[in-house]
């Protein structure tokens, strides 16, 4: 790794104000950030920990009666805490293995966007709204592709808020080398209608799929997707598996976690 | 550099690092705990499994400075106070849960953390628990049969020997 200084900020001001700094990059978990440094694909000059500030972490619910999560909180505290959302919860406890989940944060993973990340597709399902230092993001304004997000420079994630829906159930297709999902699907159906997330398939990140949101808004079962079809462009084709099979995958898991749900 | 302490296996050490340089890194090289394998040092394996505040952790994907203030628990620090084998240290020797021996302070490491939370857990708990442990002898059976005896629950419809 490169050299780089390391500070560790108790409070968000003080974080926001070391991130001002020209090369600074904020550090969650460090689950992806550090292994990527020790590939020399980041160098920055100064990393700033957002592992001791306490305003960041912590499962709550608001007056609202939403699930807010602190973004520095790690997966395994959502997995245990979050039990008034279980999809977000059985979600968060299949994020990686249980050492990687006692480290990685909710805020890290939503910022780095990782386009076969667990996280991205609860945010997206489930309508979440994205606190930063200075402004909350709408979860579909927030995503804009692969490993790109809305966040300004120096902005952090401070607390991630969930609306709870009626039912919800994330469905992940693992792909066991890396513990992320060659494809995961989150259905969540609110009063209002089902939003349906899709993430690990798309070249340009997670995506919600609208025609399934619509079908299944009218009739919340598997049969309602099972004759809908997306099609493998744009979707990610590697070693894994191709653009065509991971649409299908999207297809079989939403089924799947349809039923999960029901 | 930057100054950072903390209580490891109870006792407490202070060291100048540098930011750059990993819990595993730290306990290996500053404090000469070489019990703390690194196989992969890309948080795949789990040879480095630390307790970091009672949490299992992976020492090669986090940085010293992040311990500064913690206590934080290593394979040197698992054995009784008379030096002999906790119970599931002594299990996989009772229960042939190694075979070359390099995943095998993870291995423990993350036992100790799964049945402090998990005291009796079934085998699907312990399979589940050992994703981020990798056995590269593939001894697998054997070693959650141990964590399972180490839990005091019977082992003898488990797996092959």
């Amino acid at each position: 790794m490169y050299e780089f200084d390391l500070t560790r900020p108790t409070t968000i001001a003080d974080a926001v104000a070391a991130l001002n700094e020209e090369d600074a990059q904020a550090l969650g978990g460090g689950q992806t950030l550090i292994p990527t440094m020790k590939q020399r694909l980041a160098m920055p000059s100064k990393l700033v920990s957002l592992g001791a500030i306490p305003e960041m972490k912590g499962v709550c619910m608001s007056d609202a009666g939403e699930v807010c999560i602190g973004g520095a909180t790690p997966h395994a505290v959502v997995s245990a805490e979050a039990t008034a959302f279980p999809g977000l919860a059985d979600l968060a406890g299949q994020i990686g293995d249980p050492a990687v989940r006692n480290r990685g944060t909710i805020g890290g993973s939503l910022a780095n966007n990782d386009p076969s990340a667990c996280y991205p597709a609860a945010a997206l399902a489930a309508g979440a709204t994205i606190v930063t230092n200075s402004r909350e993001i709408a979860a579909d304004d927030f995503f804009e592709g692969m490993f790109e997000t809305s966040l300004e420079e120096g902005e952090i994630i401070t607390e991630v808020r969930f609306p709870v829906p009626e039912v919800s159930h994330y469905e992940k297709f693992l792909q066991p080398a890396s513990r992320f999902a060659l494809v995961g699907v989150m259905v969540a159906k609110f009063a209002d209608g089902v939003r349906v997330a899709v993430t690990g398939a798309s070249e340009n990140g997670v995506f919600r799929w609208k025609e399934a949101e619509q079908a299944l808004s009218a009739n919340f079962s598997a049969d309602a997707v099972s004759d809908l079809a997306l099609s493998g462009d744009e979707m990610i084709s590697d070693l894994h598996g191709s653009g065509e099979y991971r649409a299908h995958l999207v297809n079989v898991m939403t089924g799947r976690a349809v039923k999960a749900a029901s | 550099m930057a100054q950072v302490s903390m209580t490891v296996n109870g006792k407490t050490v202070s060291a100048d690092v540098e930011g750059r340089t990993l819990l595993s890194e730290f306990l290996r090289s500053d404090l000469h705990l070489t019990g703390t394998h690194v196989g992969c040092d890309t948080s795949q394996c789990g040879a480095c499994v630390v307790h970091v505040n009672g949490d299992a952790v992976k020492a090669c994907t986090m940085f010293a400075a992040e311990a500064d203030g913690a206590d934080v628990g290593t394979i040197e620090g698992q054995a009784n106070e008379d030096g002999t084998l906790n119970n599931i240290q002594q299990a996989f020797q009772d229960h042939h849960g190694l075979q070359c021996g390099f995943c095998t302070p993870g291995m423990v490491m993350s036992a100790a953390a799964l049945l402090k939370d998990n005291p009796k857990p079934s085998e699907h708990d312990v399979r589940a628990y050992l994703e981020g442990n990798i056995c590269r002898c593939t001894g697998y059976h054997n070693i959650v049969k141990a964590i399972m005896a180490a839990s005091g629950q019977d082992v003898s419809s488990i797996a092959a020997e």
